[in-house]
């Protein structure tokens, strides 16, 4: 890959000035060469490519929730991945179904991480006091097991996706704090952030500029695993009922539909069911891939 | 309004830290003057708040109480928000080049950091212009503009180091032990580009080591500390050839000198350990390792440095001693 760069022509004399991202750039190459992470990316791409296009191709009144005659079809040519309860087609759905989830884990995750890694951040700048605090509030939410949090937050406004999404996040955040003041606080006690204070950085600038960039690689790979998990915790939930309501196409919903008729009519379980495991099992490579490819120990 | 000469004077700086045995007596009523253009070396072993003085002049750690009253003005109770415009005033160059640079950051973006902060040059040509005449200014070659911290030797680390601190015009610069982690051959380069830079921009500085040889060769004044608390202080050709103190004499007996055979100085070595600089009692720090104790020394307050000679200060119980025994 080539680098980003910049020439600057000064008294005559040409003067290239890369904008460094070879950190990216080195992950990145490293990435490339391990065969699972790169499985895990080329099947999210094409999951998401492929709930794109279905959109589009799909009506969502007309093809995902209208029920027609053509009840409990096993897979064949016209239902390749057969039919539910309800005669709606499982492919369909699933394809069509894979935007919630992702939508929801991505965004729970993103929520979580942003306000963990700002938490943890703080706490573990500036340890003392704030850290005790913050750290306590963190740790009432780290014992308390997500699902009930998620219970309690859905029985409190209401089910929507909305809220499945708030009550991950409020799950999700107490991991990245802790990940995140871990990581700052082996950096904070490095010399080049008093030397960042020597020459006048504010510490907003400070935390920004020179402790996140060093403790990025381990909030990366946590990133990538927790989107896994968080698939299957909001598939968890809405098999049970918390998280999104049935008509729409949830994996866990739909799982949750087809657990009556999983002996007549298995395939109603096994596709939803496949595709959260194919997901999560993606996204573990990956992560597992990038803490790999991150660890500057193992730079060949 | 002081002499105008002073760039730099320390009253009674202290600071204590607070430990859960005690208060910890990291300074300890240090004070000093610091003349434009000069060089204050600061001496003493591992631990003796030499460093702690150093940051707390830039108040990189907030000092307990004492003065520190730079070009006149009194910069002790400035806001760390006031304190940051005034970083443009008093630099510091940190002793180990490879923990004080970012090592996600290239050259141009760790030399080029203090410029954009405070707004030195604001057009990109400028500041790539800045950064490279001050990397002519330190001898680093300009081939090394987009190379990272950790594909350079210790010296050219340090040479960026530098190159940050000059990056803003200071007047001030504090040098903690800004050689110790180098090899001696880099050393001396090291130390020939700050005199150097002393000569031609007319920098102050704080010099701060162990390394005996390092500060006679560099510094005008020198300051000898022990636990906290400056013991001697002198001009460095003074200090050198008419120690006063115990510690001192100590100090520089244990400079390694290239004479073998019979003619080889014996060398005075203190023994014992360094008190705690925890809760210390009210009495001469240097006490229990002292060889040439006076009765009052175990009971007596801790001494204060007194004048002996035009601008040697020394604090000890002897020099009262010798007083009476010259009446």
């Amino acid at each position: 890959m080539s680098k980003t760069r910049k020439t600057i022509i000064l008294e005559g004399e040409e003067i290239e000035i890369y904008k460094g991202r070879s950190m990216a750039q080195e992950t990145w190459r490293r990435l490339k060469r391990n065969k699972g992470a790169m499985i895990g990316i080329i099947f999210l791409v094409a999951l998401m490519l492929a709930t794109t296009v279905a959109s589009f191709v799909y009506d969502y009144d007309k093809d995902i929730i209208a029920m027609s005659k053509d009840r409990f079809m096993p897979p064949s040519k016209d239902h390749i991945l057969g039919t539910d309860n309800m005669g709606r087609d499982i492919f369909a759905r699933v394809l069509y179904g894979a935007k919630y989830s992702l939508v929801i884990s991505l965004g729970s995750t993103a929520i979580g991480l942003a306000v963990g890694l700002f938490l943890g951040a703080l706490a573990g700048y500036y340890g003392g006091l704030i850290d005790n605090i913050v750290m306590r509030v963190t740790d009432i939410f780290y014992s308390i097991p997500y699902i009930m949090i998620a219970v309690v937050v859905v029985s409190m406004l209401g089910t929507s996706t909305m809220n499945l999404l708030l009550a991950m996040a409020l799950g999700t955040f107490s991991n990245f704090a802790r990940i995140g003041r871990a990581s700052v606080m082996t950096v904070r006690d490095q010399e080049f952030i008093e030397a960042g204070r020597a020459i006048g950085l504010p510490t907003w600038k400070t935390i920004v500029k020179h402790v996140l960039p060093n403790c990025l690689s381990p909030i990366i790979v946590q990133t990538t695993l927790k989107v896994g998990s968080n698939i299957i915790s909001a598939s968890s939930l809405s098999f049970l009922g918390v998280g999104v309501t049935p008509p729409t196409p949830e994996w866990g919903a739909m799982l949750s539909d087809g657990r009556s008729y999983i002996r007549s009519s298995g395939w109603m379980c096994l596709f939803p069911g496949l595709a959260i495991m194919f997901t999560v099992l993606a996204l573990n490579l990956l992560g597992d891939g990038l803490r790999d490819a991150m660890d500057p120990k193992l730079k060949r | 309004m002081p002499d105008s000469n002073t760039l730099l004077e320390v009253r009674d700086l202290t600071k204590f830290f607070d430990t859960p045995k005690g208060k910890l007596h990291a300074v300890d009523g240090v004070s000093f003057k610091l003349e434009r253009g000069k060089t204050l070396g600061i001496v003493g072993e591992s631990g003796c708040g030499k460093s702690t003085t150093g940051r707390t002049i830039l108040k990189l750690i907030e000092p307990t109480s004492g003065q520190i009253i730079f070009n006149g003005e009194d910069i002790t109770n400035y806001s760390v928000r006031h304190m940051r415009r005034f970083r443009t005033q008093m630099q510091m160059i940190f002793q180990d080049p490879f923990s004080s640079l970012d090592p996600r950051q290239s050259i141009m973006q760790l030399i080029s950091e203090p410029i954009r902060e405070h707004k030195i040059c604001t057009t990109s040509a400028e500041i790539a212009k800045r950064t490279l005449s001050l990397m002519d200014t330190v001898g680093l070659a300009r081939r090394f503009l987009n190379s990272y911290p950790h594909e350079l030797d210790g010296g050219r680390r340090q040479r960026i180091g530098i190159a940050r601190a000059l990056a803003v015009n200071p007047q001030l610069i504090v040098c903690d032990e800004p050689v110790s982690a180098l090899d001696v051959s880099i050393q001396a380069q090291i130390l020939n580009l700050l005199r150097q830079l002393q000569r031609d921009i007319g920098l102050t500085y704080v010099f701060i080591t162990h390394d005996l040889s390092v500060v006679r060769y560099f510094s005008d004044d020198v300051a000898v500390m022990y636990l906290g608390q400056m013991v001697e202080k002198a001009s460095s050709d003074n200090l050198f050839a008419n120690p006063v103190h115990p510690y001192t004499k100590a100090l520089l007996s244990a400079i390694p000198l290239p004479i073998v055979g019979k003619d080889k100085p014996v060398r005075k070595l203190i023994t014992g350990e360094v008190t705690s600089p925890v809760n210390l009692p009210d009495r001469c720090r240097f006490f229990s390792r002292c060889d040439m104790c006076l009765e009052k020394c175990s009971s007596a307050c801790n001494p204060t440095l007194a004048e002996i000679e035009p601008k040697h200060f020394v604090a000890c119980h002897l020099i009262d001693k010798e007083k009476k025994d010259v009446q």
